[in-house]
């Protein structure tokens, strides 16, 4: 069931294009924020909602890099792999997290405290290497930055 | 020196509000346009101006908007690409974050100059400053009534609304941008029809790019003469121009269009790091080819840079040392647009990870006799009219040069594996 919350956001966004459907991204989105990730329960409900097919719903969520069709973490942690970041040693970085948190790429910790991923290219390629948490930005990141980095996040 | 694009931006970079943006000539253009210029009017100037698309391809801005039917009827969209997720490409991003006005007041003088009702900001998930700059500056724009219905009374129209993408490397493709706008899967679609008839919603439709459409008011406000001799060379304008990889300061810079990559590399980002050769760099994001030594008093426009047979593309350079593996370098791009293939077509979807594959074999000291000429072969398999869209034979682009100029590094590794003959190859990349 979409609660009455997720229902309004999604009407906003309804709101804007010229048929629901259009919407479907967006409605994918809302309740993500919600919930974390997007449950088949979810999906059908979402698509119930968008007078969509389950299927054709989930050709869309599954297609895109950030909706998330598996459970996660309470933090996602974005690792920037792409060349720039590879240039200046990304992988180090993930090494480092890997050893911090016991989890490599794709992995959520047991405590569902953090969701490891890999991420293209974040845009910052002057301060590689750089990672995003949640809405945070890391740039320029030294490996010894990140235990106390990671304290922010619990 | 002259920096229109950047030269109001804070030193701390937080944007500016509204009212400090009018202080400094904020929305002088859309005033004028306004009181005296027809579309047709707009559209002239900036053909006249010669700004091409900075978004990678070039093409010519202008014309590209005479191909809107200007009495079709309406709906009509404008969007503005900013789904920036080229690798090494990062300079959307200081104009999203820190000029947000600039752009969307380009947004609206260009909306007004093919008559468009709609407009959308189509944003990268990942640049959540530049959302909330954005969301901010938009709102401020429709309490000032330069947004919404009759702006400044002109009987004008514009709606605008911010869309954060969800991540895909397609969604810069401008066609596919039109499809995950409509809530689909972000595949290319056919061309013709072109979008300037057919776009979003099968609406006529213009997607510039961040840059391009932030140039606008300037070109309006200060004639087309002025914009051509910004530029050195005959790319009119000024270009921001980036540098990432082992060099001394890395960064971003607006400079005339057509400054050297000698300058940009020794100048401005300070030379390579202590210790560190120069052997080559990718002018303008990953899907352009390598540019080497003998190329380094090339100037960066597009032209000069095609000349050579690369593409000026985002203008930020991705810079190769010699300590760094060539192998691993193109591996890591080819990683990348392997994994954001949209799958549509056979070539790219197949294709990508096949080479990906190869490229992991060398990387791992396994490349066997015949995989270099096998990557060779790819690269025109992949190359331009053999796939639906632009993102295979753009990953092409560094590995074909890589190839040219790179040969040895790729063979080295398979000679070394002349001991492991007729073991079988398990590749797992």
């Amino acid at each position: 069931m979409l609660t009455a919350e997720e229902k309004k956001e999604i009407d906003e966004a309804i709101h804007v294009v010229p048929y629901k459907q259009a919407a479907c991204i967006e409605a994918l989105k809302v309740v993500q924020n919600h919930r974390r990730w997007v449950s088949d329960e979810s999906l059908k409900d979402i698509a119930a909602y968008m007078e969509m097919s389950t299927e054709e719903l989930d050709s869309v969520a599954t297609f895109y890099n950030l909706i998330f069709r598996k459970p996660v973490g309470r933090h996602i942690i974005l690792v920037c792999d792409s060349i720039s970041c590879w240039v200046m040693g990304y992988e180090s970085l993930r090494d480092e997290l890997t050893k911090l948190i016991g989890i490599k790429f794709g992995e959520t910790s047991p405590d569902n405290r953090f969701t490891m991923l890999p991420n293209p290219c974040l845009g910052t390629c002057d301060c590689a290497p750089a990672m995003m948490i949640d809405n945070d930005l890391y740039r320029n990141i030294t490996l010894n930055q990140l235990s106390d980095i990671l304290k922010k996040y619990e | 020196m002259e920096k229109p694009l950047t030269g109001h931006i804070r030193e701390d970079k937080r944007p500016l509000s509204l009212r400090e943006y009018e202080k400094v000539g904020g929305y002088q253009s859309l005033k004028k346009i306004l009181k005296g210029m027809t579309p047709q009017a707009v559209q002239a100037l900036v053909k006249e101006s010669n700004l091409r698309g900075r978004g990678g391809a070039g093409f010519s801005t202008g014309l590209k908007w005479s191909f809107v039917p200007l009495d079709a009827p309406k709906p009509k969209y404008l969007i503005v690409n900013a789904d920036e997720m080229e690798p090494g490409t990062f300079k959307d991003r200081l104009l999203l974050e820190s000029a947000p006005h600039q752009l969307i007041e380009g947004m609206i003088v260009s909306a007004y100059a093919i008559q468009a009702d709609h407009s959308f900001v189509f944003l990268r998930w990942a640049y959540k400053v530049a959302a909330q700059a954005i969301t901010k500056a938009i709102q401020e724009a429709y309490e000032a009534g330069y947004l919404g219905k009759n702006i400044l009374g002109s009987g004008f129209n514009l709606e605008m609304h911010l869309h954060t993408g969800v991540g895909r490397y397609m969604c810069g493709e401008e066609t596919a941008l039109l499809n995950s706008l409509e809530g689909k899967r972000a595949t290319p679609r056919a061309k013709p029809p072109f979008p300037q008839i057919s776009g979003l919603f099968g609406k006529p439709t213009i997607v510039n790019n961040v840059e391009t459409l932030s140039c606008i008011p300037h070109i309006i406000n200060n004639g087309a003469d002025w914009f051509q001799k910004l530029s050195l060379t005959n790319d009119a304008g000024t270009k921001l121009y980036g540098v990432s990889g082992k060099v001394k300061k890395p960064g971003l810079w607006e400079l005339p269009m057509g400054v050297t990559m000698r300058e940009l590399l020794e100048v401005h980002a300070g030379g390579m790091q202590d210790g560190l050769k120069f052997r080559g760099a990718l002018p303008g994001g990953a899907s352009t080819d390598f540019m080497v030594e003998e190329h380094l008093d090339v100037k960066m426009d597009y032209p000069s840079v095609a000349a050579v047979g690369s593409r000026l593309g985002t203008g930020t350079m991705i810079v190769l040392d010699d300590k760094t593996s060539v192998v691993g370098f193109v591996k890591n791009l080819i990683h990348f647009f392997s994994q954001e293939s949209c799958g549509f077509c056979t070539p790219c979807r197949e294709g990508l990870p096949w080479i990906e594959k190869v490229l992991h074999a060398i990387d791992q000291k396994e490349g066997r006799k015949g995989d270099v000429e096998m990557l060779e072969a790819h690269t025109k398999l992949l190359g331009p009219g053999m796939t639906f869209c632009a993102l295979a034979p753009g990953a092409m682009e560094p590995l074909q040069s890589a190839l040219k100029y790179f040969r040895k590094d790729f063979e080295k590794y398979i000679k070394e594996l002349k001991e492991l003959k007729g073991t079988v190859r398990t590749v797992t990349a």
